[in-house]
């Protein structure tokens, strides 16, 4: 039983932590957000260049074949940060799903480019009326003599404003209307793209595919076990994107209530107040729980593994929304102001919550599961 | 970060598990069906001495097994499955750690091995009308008088004083400075003369707590445990070691899957209950912070060593276990539906045919304690605060 990091995840912790310290803050972000990509170039290059790109693709592919503990590790120090560079959207769906479903060919191009930071790429699979099921989706491929056509519309496609290549789901042509995963150059014919913001500042994009050419990943076969897995593995990396915001949030706010005097002594020495902030670091403390156990359990069998994968993203959904409004409401006025990094933490947090499936839809989904 | 448990734990686990198939048999009735709780108890206990099981947290040197927290985990969860009955706290889990800890050698050679043996049935006297989350306001007095303390005063809240041989007592021995600065910790003989003991009737209906007044009670100097007047720094070391058992993860699981058979052999609009959408959600609910906890309590135990006593973080332990055992016992109560009214006589029995009924009930009213007891959850919240957040 341990649950110590090994040397080297603790050099990526630090390694991350340096970053955010120097390159991030929330004016810097702001300028970041305000730009046209909606994250920095620059700091997209120094990604690559540390090797954060490259972490979960195994070392056939050229990477360092990193495991769920390494990205946890890295995606609770990017939350802590309120980093906004797509590393989910490129990384953790694009490039994960090339790696799992990919022909050789596919892997060796896109991979290459995702790792040197060349390449940006978005996963998309949300329609209208999808909701949060994965597979209620209509778009369809059909083949063609030289590539496969797909018509549909996707909506809410996160980095799909800048993404280079995009992954769409689509049902194929066949009887079973099976879905499979389509490579699409988003700037070819046939991809209309309309741009728009978030509440946490990252721009997304509705994509319009008339006769729009495809080339299928993979060799063929039915691709949703492959790509739930996938969201699966991202899901669990945005919970640990999560707890980092809800540690910021938790020590800022407790920070906060040491230093704002009010009546003569500091708000954090009135006991109202006191439990409530105990009340919000156990809900961190429970949610950093259910993590490892959800991490620790990425190496058992895929019931358990579905099972602490739910329950984790119904505790994330339920403590973030404590942890996210006590720290507006101890704030006081100033907790509303668009001033105080506080307000973007939560409305990045209210943002996880609703991606892939809300805490409602996991305790469903946990409860399906039976004991 | 790894939690798989290793070879040997696996082995660990199947001794533990064929243990208490073995060991705990139908010789070993349900508590309520008892005809003596207390010998029953004992008998329990000193099964589990015989093994060498009886204080899986005490060091090897002291009779302990000397265990690796994640052994005391796999013993633990191992107990709760089959059902077996946890030992008394008292004397195992608090007076024992106390004199190994803090007693001279002397002590420790008379009360060890007799606790180890449960030989004697030990109680705890903090509590007063006066001091109960303020348990520093204690008034209950030790004069000295020669190689003895002169004891007046009274306890509260005293679990089984009626059945114990000792009480291990806060008492006052000086005025000087702050309150905390003048509590001595005593080893009080309950056979002494001038103990009386009364007894409390709780909302169960049954009685385990007591009232215990001292007149004129002669305990010998012999029997306090470290210096005098440094009672409290003990003391606060022992609830510690309180707070961590009082999670009581392990019989949390066993009481879940205990719930959800009783919800699905009650039935809701023709259905099993457990098949209510509303019902089981709410038990989702308390399942997910269930697990979590299960891993707050390993990651506390992962950084101990054996014998040791966690921080300030078994407050949160404490706090959320507790709240975790009322949510399930609210819960069972609803499950239970009109029969969560019956009444049972003193060995739990009852005439409703009703299968679980009157256990849940007794079980939700005595469990009222958890968040009272060991430090209300109030108290603890504010040890968090403090100790933790640093806010003052």
């Amino acid at each position: 039983m341990n649950f110590e990091l090994s040397e080297e995840q603790e050099m990526l912790k630090n390694s991350v932590a340096r970053f955010v310290q120097d390159h991030y803050g929330i004016d810097k972000r702001k300028a970041i957000l305000a730009g046209d990509r909606g994250f920095s170039t620059e700091n997209w290059q120094i990604f690559s260049e540390l090797g954060w790109l490259s972490i979960p693709f195994n070392e056939a592919s050229g990477g360092f074949g990193g495991n769920a503990v390494d990205i946890m590790v890295l995606m609770e120090e990017l939350g802590k940060g309120l980093v906004s560079e797509p590393y989910l959207a490129t990384v953790l769906l694009f490039g994960s799903l090339v790696q799992a479903l990919g022909t050789p060919e596919q892997k060796a191009d896109l991979l290459r480019r995702v790792m040197a930071g060349e390449l940006q790429g978005a996963f998309a699979w949300l329609e209208r009326h999808s909701r949060f099921d994965l597979d209620d989706i209509n778009t369809s491929a059909t083949p063609s003599a030289e590539a496969w056509l797909l018509n549909g519309e996707k909506t809410v496609v996160f980095n799909g404003a800048d993404a280079d290549q995009l992954l769409v789901s689509a049902r194929d042509s066949g009887d079973a209307a099976e879905i499979a995963l389509f490579l699409v150059d988003a700037n070819a014919a046939g991809v209309s793209r309309q741009a728009y913001r978030l509440m946490d500042g990252q721009l997304v994009a509705n994509i319009r595919l008339v006769q729009a050419p495809a080339s299928r990943l993979g060799s063929g076969g039915n691709a949703f076990t492959a790509m739930q897995a996938q969201v699966d593995a991202a899901t669990l990396a945005l919970c640990a994107e999560a707890l980092g915001i809800m540690q910021y949030l938790q020590e800022s706010t407790v920070e906060y209530a040491r230093t704002r005097h009010q009546f003569g002594a500091p708000i954090g020495s009135f006991q109202a107040l006191q439990h409530r902030l105990v009340e919000t670091f156990m809900s961190c403390e429970q949610t950093r729980s259910m993590l490892y156990r959800a991490v620790c359990s990425t190496q058992e069998q895929s019931r358990q593994r579905q099972r602490d994968l739910h329950a984790l993203k119904m505790m994330v959904a339920r403590n973030g929304k404590l942890v996210g409004s006590e720290a507006i409401q101890i704030h006081g006025g100033m907790g509303l102001t668009d001033e105080l990094p506080i307000g973007h933490y939560v409305k990045r947090l209210m943002m996880i919550n609703t991606s892939f499936g809300n805490g409602d839809y996991h305790r469903e989904k946990f409860v399906e599961l039976g004991a | 970060m790894d939690t798989r448990f290793t070879k040997q734990e696996i082995a660990f686990r199947e001794e533990a598990r064929l243990f208490f198939a073995e060991a705990y048999t139908s010789d070993f009735k349900p508590r309520y069906e008892a005809a003596d709780y207390r010998q029953w108890q004992i008998d329990w206990q000193k099964v589990l001495y015989e093994r060498g099981w009886a204080a899986p947290g005490w060091p090897r040197e002291y009779g302990g097994p000397g265990w690796t927290p994640t052994q005391r985990y796999i013993f633990e969860a191992e107990r709760a499955n089959a059902d077996a009955p946890d030992v008394i706290p008292f004397g195992l889990k608090m007076a024992g750690p106390t004199i190994y800890t803090s007693g001279n050698e002397a002590q420790k050679a008379y009360f060890l091995p007799r606790i180890l043996k449960s030989e004697d049935w030990w109680c705890q006297g903090y509590s007063e009308t006066g001091a109960g989350s303020d348990l520093a306001a204690l008034k209950t007095r030790a004069v000295a008088d020669g190689d003895d303390y002169i004891v007046n005063g009274a306890k509260i809240w005293t679990t089984y004083a009626h059945y114990a041989d000792w009480i291990f007592c806060l008492v006052r021995t000086s005025s000087e400075g702050k309150p905390q600065q003048g509590i001595s910790f005593l080893l009080i003989d309950m056979t002494s003369p001038g103990i009386k003991v009364n007894p409390i009737i709780t909302l169960d209906g049954q009685h385990s707590l007591n009232e215990v007044e001292f007149h004129e009670v002669r305990v010998p100097k012999a029997n306090r445990i470290g210096e005098e007047n440094k009672g409290w720094t003990y003391a606060k070391a022992l609830l510690m070691h309180e707070r961590t058992g009082i999670a009581g993860l392990a019989n949390s699981m066993r009481g879940l899957a205990q719930l959800r058979e009783m919800a699905a052999t009650e039935r809701h609009g023709g259905r099993p209950l457990l098949e209510n959408p509303s019902f089981r959600h709410r038990l989702a609910d308390v399942e997910v912070e269930l697990l979590a906890l299960e891993f707050t309590e390993l990651r506390v135990l992962s950084t101990l060593a054996a014998g040791a006593a966690p921080g300030p973080e078994s407050s949160l332990l404490k706090i959320k276990g507790t709240e975790i055992q009322q949510a399930l016992q609210e819960l069972s109560m609803e499950a239970a539906g009109y029969y969560q009214g019956v009444l049972t006589d003193e060995r739990g029995k009852d005439d409703s045919g009703h299968p679980f009924g009157g256990a849940v009930r007794q079980q939700y009213m005595y469990g009222r304690a958890a968040t009272v007891y060991a430090g209300s959850n109030e108290v603890q919240k504010n040890i968090i605060a403090k100790a933790v957040l640093g806010l003052a």
